[in-house]
């Protein structure tokens, strides 16, 4: 097969056929439910994934869901409007909006968290804003990948710092509260009409470990996994996405201070990520991913290094529940 | 003990409980799925408590951390630089 820079991009329209007969036939026949439920951010994947379920099911089988939070965004309620407006094309879309402050309150969410914060910079408190940070771009070097805190003072001062383990892991585990919560408030919605919760990951979030498990990762059909983040933004021009939300640089709206993917995780441009991987999968050598791509060969092997490390060390978020088997069979 | 076989220690210690098997000393911990980002900030830590110097952002690179071997020549090199510092200073 013949590499170029655009050998990953898709035929939108084929894909969207396909995608549709899939979700309409999963969600009414395999999982014998009425209709879907999508959690919606204003981001691309979730309008994406809105659009795809409203053609799917029909707009009077989808419901909506904004979930909130007092960090949240202030911009994504007008987009996810645009959104409705676009998608339903004159029909109503069933929109419900839960703010899940108080959830994530009544969790702890925002003190756990903020507790590990002071402990590395006193001086820290709600009027400030936080995020974690993986700061060096995969392009530049070899670095491993560590997690660093940075915190943004009412005035503006950033102060940033190397994460110790401790703190790290109680950061991550009281921020998770926010995706667990949201998964929650879904399965309320789509229980209550009995309707399936449509999940919104791509194949980078899912292969790489960018999700929480039972969080954003808990769905029970997921119809854009096998897609690369390029060919989400192809779909998402296919199907008339707002302007707005397509040029919006993709956020993890998980930390008060805004994030984007890149900075906490991916570590270089999804335009590159995909190319490079999409060549490793289809066993281009380095050197050829290189050239097309107008790259050195040792930026295309940190970008891969990367890539096989994070599928590596996130195996157990893609892991089922370990059983065992029967304890005792009749031969 | 030899400085390897501290390092060598931590990571059976901590990341293979107590199973030697799969680890020589250039194992590459990182692609074996030995050591995982979490693993990584603990040995960094370690290193720096263990050894009494500051790990820089910049070190910590594959070739710095990726086997017994590569971190002991870190280490090394670090020492190194580090006493010739201190004998600048004497002087």
């Amino acid at each position: 097969m013949q590499f170029t820079k655009d050998s990953i991009l898709i035929d939108p329209k084929t894909e969207v056929v396909k995608i549709i007969e899939n979700i309409r036939s999963n969600v009414f026949n395999t999982l014998k439910k009425r209709g879907g439920v999508v959690g919606v951010s204003g981001g691309i994947d979730s309008s994406v994934v809105l659009a795809l379920t409203v053609k799917a099911l029909g707009s009077d089988k989808v419901v909506a869901v904004m979930l909130p939070e007092k960090e949240s965004s202030g911009d994504n309620i007008k987009l996810v409007n645009q959104l409705i407006y676009k998608v339903g094309a004159g029909d109503i879309i069933e929109t419900v909006s839960e703010n899940i402050t108080d959830t994530l309150t009544g969790f702890g969410c925002y003190r756990r968290r903020d507790e590990a914060v002071k402990r590395i910079f006193p001086e820290y408190d709600s009027s400030y804003k936080m995020r974690i940070i993986l700061p060096h771009n995969l392009l530049e070097g070899n670095n491993l990948n560590l997690f660093y805190l940075e915190i943004i003072s009412p005035e503006g001062e950033r102060k940033k710092t190397r994460l110790p383990v401790k703190e790290y892991l109680q950061i991550v585990a009281a921020s998770n509260f926010k995706q667990r919560s949201r998964m929650s408030m879904l399965y309320y919605h789509a229980e209550l009409k009995n309707y399936a919760v449509i999940g919104t990951p791509n194949k980078n979030e899912h292969e790489l470990g960018f999700f929480v498990k039972y969080g954003d990762g808990g769905s029970d059909i997921t119809p854009i996994k096998h897609l690369f983040k390029t060919q989400v933004y192809q779909i998402a021009d296919y199907l008339g996405i707002p302007a707005e939300i397509k040029k919006r640089i993709p956020t993890t709206d998980t930390y008060s201070a805004i994030q984007t993917q890149e900075d906490f995780f991916f570590r270089i441009s999804f335009d590159l990520l995909d190319r490079i991987w999409f060549g490793l999968e289809n066993n281009i050598s380095t050197d050829k991913i290189a050239s097309e791509l107008k790259l050195t060969i040792e930026q295309v092997e940190n970008v891969i290094a990367d890539i096989k490390r994070k599928i590596n060390n996130t195996e157990y978020l893609r892991k089922f529940p370990i059983d065992l088997e029967p304890a005792i069979e009749l031969i | 003990m030899e400085q390897i076989e501290i390092l060598k220690e931590f990571v059976i210690s901590n990341f293979l409980f107590g199973k030697s098997t799969i680890l020589e000393y250039d194992t590459d911990f990182l692609e074996k799925g030995i050591i995982d980002s979490i693993g990584i900030l603990e040995l960094v830590c370690f290193v720096e408590e263990t050894f009494n110097f500051k790990v820089l952002d910049d070190e910590i690179l594959h070739n710095n951390f990726s086997s017994l071997t590569k971190l002991n020549n870190y280490i090394n090199l670090k020492l190194g630089k580090l006493q010739k510092v201190v004998q600048k200073c004497a002087v």
